[in-house]
């Protein structure tokens, strides 16, 4: 790897030329594999018949705006959080608990079904371990395991209840032992806040992907905190990044109205899914199990199914009153959950 | 390139400054910037930059020509520099005892040089910094081979361009063999071997042995030389490049791989160093073109459009729609449904994905005595999961089990990741395996997998979940209770 070195006098200027000169030198490489475009190819696929997907379940009972929400592994429970007025409750519908946890931006559930993550505003995430008794004192269990230096956006578990990834306002992304609290790995790159991410599929991978308000949308090797790819062809905030089932691709979403698929092989942005009457920003997406389905919600308080390899949108969900805030697919793939500033959760299928 | 807090761990306490570098690329970091739990970005460098120039600079004027300071710098511009005839160090020839000793400088003259270039002000750092310069050869004490500057009166000389780091060597054993033959011809008591040499002598003479007569000519060859001065000075640098190349003790630090220099006050150049180091190995990633990305997109969502419930209508139907959980029974059933059956042909990892595929590929690999393969593959995946007091324990346990002389479920791999696995454990961590894990997975799919996808075990299976399946459907019937979320149980 060759990087030049300064002559004395040289600046600030040549250090952005020499970095801009890079970046044109690498879009004309990367267009030269640009041979054809993803929709074009798809034209052979058969096109999809129109989708029966409705409204199956309205879950109401939170008191205020719905920010986020997750599934359980044995695809029937899920945790959701939200902003009440002085509080925020969190609880699992099948306990119908209430979690203690202050401006929960973010939660997820442990793959063991048997805790639960949730972090925002109070710059921690907290894991707390569930019961089947209902009457103990949840709040006393509640242990903080990430401290970022300011608001916690996302957090997932990794393959297992004892990692967590977190992602934060203060533009890192970490890595964290959840028994003794220690930060295993950060990962630096993002110039702005991340408000992201997503861990890829497979089990032999060690990649999650990060996406920001410097708009890009970045890939980072668990294991040495590298950041492996760097995406950046939105024109705002990406709220949302989500890995294609084969893990080969991922998805985001943008304040800019619109949803982009990016491949990782060919290190491009491979299709946009947009349109002309979709003027509001996207927050959230997720693929459906084959990842034919895009389901994308927006601030205009719709989903929209897109054909992910077609590029068209398939069909209109209609139903929260207010913005969407998450969309998530169910384990086994057989629905859809939303959650909204409404006050509800949906669950389509 | 490591991140910053992990490179930062690794700067020696209690130096207001580090350096980067990678393959000779060099850029020096001022510590005050940064945040005192060291979780960095360069967003919040730009926050604490204003902050660490008024306590650094306090008003003071950068004397010039300060050439270095508050640039990008390769590692070798530094020695090029230092070595210049008007703003470099004093580079003299020395009387000492009847000799004279050419071209050489004082430890002290070079941490001043340093102090005053690179913008420090505690020698120590100087020193620091020194150190890890000589420990890539670029200078060397001329009497002992201890490669690490001191403040002192201590002679150093600089290593000749020709043997720098950036050249790439990767110096033979051969090269060696025909050096340490040469150290044998000088006759001056100083040029003895020391022990270690000696002992890599004696091993190169018996690996070498058939070619031995060749080395000793080339040695030689070698050993007539020109002036007597320039003999010295090009034996010196050599026996320095070897210094490095064969060290006594394997002292590369790895923290010289990622040594840290940074620009000193300017968060925004820092920030395009990085950019321009990424967007080089960027430059160098091999690329699919789209029209194979395509295909492989197509295909992917075709094969599983099957199994996607919001596609394909399921039989029996979606739970959400039907409100007949029929269809989880049946996923949580002891006997798997043949679409399942069928997914763990798909590949390696759908199979093991499904835990009742693991378990099928996992007899059928014990039929063939090689189910060691598979049970190394989970165990590494488990230590991956653990918790980060129990890894080193467990990780040592694995090795017992697996790979370790004499192991009870001893795994085949190949020398080169053995040495390297070996070398890993070392200082054992959750990622100890993961050349050896890959090995034995890519192993797992061009060979067991797929006689396992021919062999009669599976194939039973496959055919007999065809028929099994139509007489489920033909007696079953849909249960009209209706099942609200909040009272779903999970059944085993």
């Amino acid at each position: 790897m060759a990087c030049q070195g300064l002559q004395k006098g040289e600046t600030l200027a040549s250090l952005k030329t020499e970095s801009d000169g890079l970046k044109k030198k690498l879009e004309v490489e990367r267009g030269k594999l640009n041979d054809v475009e993803l929709h074009q190819v798809a034209e052979k696929t058969e096109v999809l018949g129109a989708l029966s997907i409705k409204t199956r379940r309205v879950l109401k009972g939170h008191g205020a705006k719905v920010l986020c929400m997750d599934w359980c592994k044995d695809k029937r429970r899920l945790v959701s959080s939200s902003q009440v007025r002085t509080s925020t409750d969190l609880w699992t519908r099948e306990h119908g608990v209430s979690l203690p946890c202050t401006w929960v931006m973010a939660c997820a559930y442990a793959p063991s079904g048997c805790a639960v993550a949730c972090g925002g505003l109070d710059n921690k995430c907290s894991v707390i371990p569930l019961s089947l008794d209902k009457d103990e004192n949840l709040a006393a269990k509640k242990k903080s395991v990430a401290m970022h230096t300011n608001y916690v956006s996302g957090c997932t578990f990794t393959n297992s209840d004892m990692q967590m990834l977190t992602s934060s306002g203060d533009g890192t992304c970490a890595l964290w032992d959840v028994e003794s609290g220690q930060l295993l790995q950060s990962f630096h790159g993002h110039t702005a806040d991340v408000l992201s991410l997503d861990l890829a599929p497979s089990e032999t991978g060690n990649t999650f992907v990060s996406g920001g308000c410097d708009r890009k949308a970045n890939v980072w090797d668990m294991r040495s905190g590298q950041n492996i790819q760097s995406f950046e062809s939105h024109e705002s905030d990406i709220n949302c990044v989500k890995y294609y089932p084969s893990g080969d691709a991922f998805a985001s979403a943008s304040d800019d109205a619109t949803c982009r698929f990016y491949d990782l092989r060919a290190d491009r942005e491979v299709a946009v899914y947009q349109k002309d009457s979709i003027v509001f920003g996207a927050s959230t997406v997720d693929f459906s199990l084959s990842g034919r389905l895009l389901f994308a919600g927006y601030n205009d308080y719709t989903i929209n199914a897109w054909d992910v390899l077609k590029g068209n949108r398939v069909s209109i969900l209609f139903g929260h009153e207010n913005r969407v805030s998450r969309v998530k697919l169910s384990p086994d793939g057989t629905a859809i959950c939303s959650a909204s500033w409404d006050n509800t959760l949906r669950i389509w299928a | 390139m490591q991140s910053f807090s992990s490179l930062l761990l690794s700067l020696r306490s209690g130096f207001d400054s580090g350096f980067i570098y990678s393959s000779g690329v060099v850029w020096y970091f001022c510590r005050s910037c940064l945040q005192s739990d060291q979780l960095l970005t360069s967003h919040s460098l730009t926050q604490k930059r204003e902050k660490a120039s008024v306590q650094r600079g306090r008003g003071k004027k950068e004397s010039a020509p300060n050439l270095l300071c508050g640039r990008l710098i390769i590692i070798e511009d530094i020695v090029t520099q230092i070595q210049d005839e008007t703003d470099g160090v004093p580079i003299r020839t020395v009387k000492s005892f009847m000799t004279k000793i050419p071209s050489v400088v004082t430890g002290a003259d070079i941490v001043q040089w340093l102090m005053k270039n690179l913008c420090m002000e505690d020698p120590a750092e100087a020193m620091h910094i020194g150190s890890l310069i000589a420990a890539q050869g670029y200078f060397f004490p001329i009497s002992d081979h201890v490669l690490a500057l001191k403040d002192d009166g201590t002679f150093y000389r600089f290593q000749a361009p020709y043997f720098w780091p950036s050249n790439c060597w990767e110096p033979e054993n051969t090269d060696y063999a025909i050096y340490l033959c040469k150290r044998t011809m000088q006759n001056k008591t100083r040029l003895e071997l020391a022990d270690y040499e000696a002992e890599n002598l004696a091993r190169l003479q018996r690996a070498f042995a058939r070619k031995w007569e060749f080395i000793y000519m080339q040695a030689e060859a070698q050993v007539k030389k020109k002036d007597k001065t320039e003999r010295k000075i090009l034996d010196s640098q050599e026996r320095a490049f070897w210094d490095v190349h064969r060290p006594v003790v394997s002292l590369r630090l790895s923290t010289l791989d990622y040594l840290l220099f940074a620009v000193s006050t300017n968060s925004d150049s820092c920030h395009l160093l990085f950019q321009i180091l990424f967007l080089n190995t960027q430059l160098d990633r091999h690329c699919m073109k789209m029209s194979k990305v395509a295909d492989s997109l197509i295909m992917y969502t075709e094969q599983y459009m099957e199994y996607d419930p919001l596609v394909t209508a399921l039989e029996p139907a979606n739970p959400w729609a039907s409100d007949d959980p029929s269809f989880w029974d049946l996923e949580a059933s002891k006997e798997p449904s043949q679409p399942r059956v069928k997914k763990w042909g798909f590949s390696l990892e759908e199979a093991l994905k499904d835990p009742a595929g693991q378990e099928l590929f996992l007899k059928f690999l014990e039929s063939e005595f090689s189910s060691e393969n598979l049970r190394f593959w989970l165990a590494v995946q488990d230590l991956k999961r653990m918790p980060q007091q129990e890894v080193a324990q467990r990780a040592q346990d694995i090795w017992t089990e697996f790979l370790a002389e004499g192991a009870p479920s001893s795994i085949n791999l190949d020398s080169h990741s053995y040495e390297r696995t070996s070398q890993n454990l070392k200082d054992p961590g959750r990622y100890s395996y993961e050349d050896a894990q890959d090995h034995i997975y890519k192993l797992m799919k061009s060979d067991s997998y797929t006689r396992f996808l021919r062999s009669n075990v599976y194939q039973d299976l496959l055919m007999a979940k065809k028929k099994v399946r139509a007489i489920y459907l033909s007696s079953t019937h849909r249960s009209t209770s209706v099942y609200l979320l909040c009272f779903f149980k999970y059944t085993i």
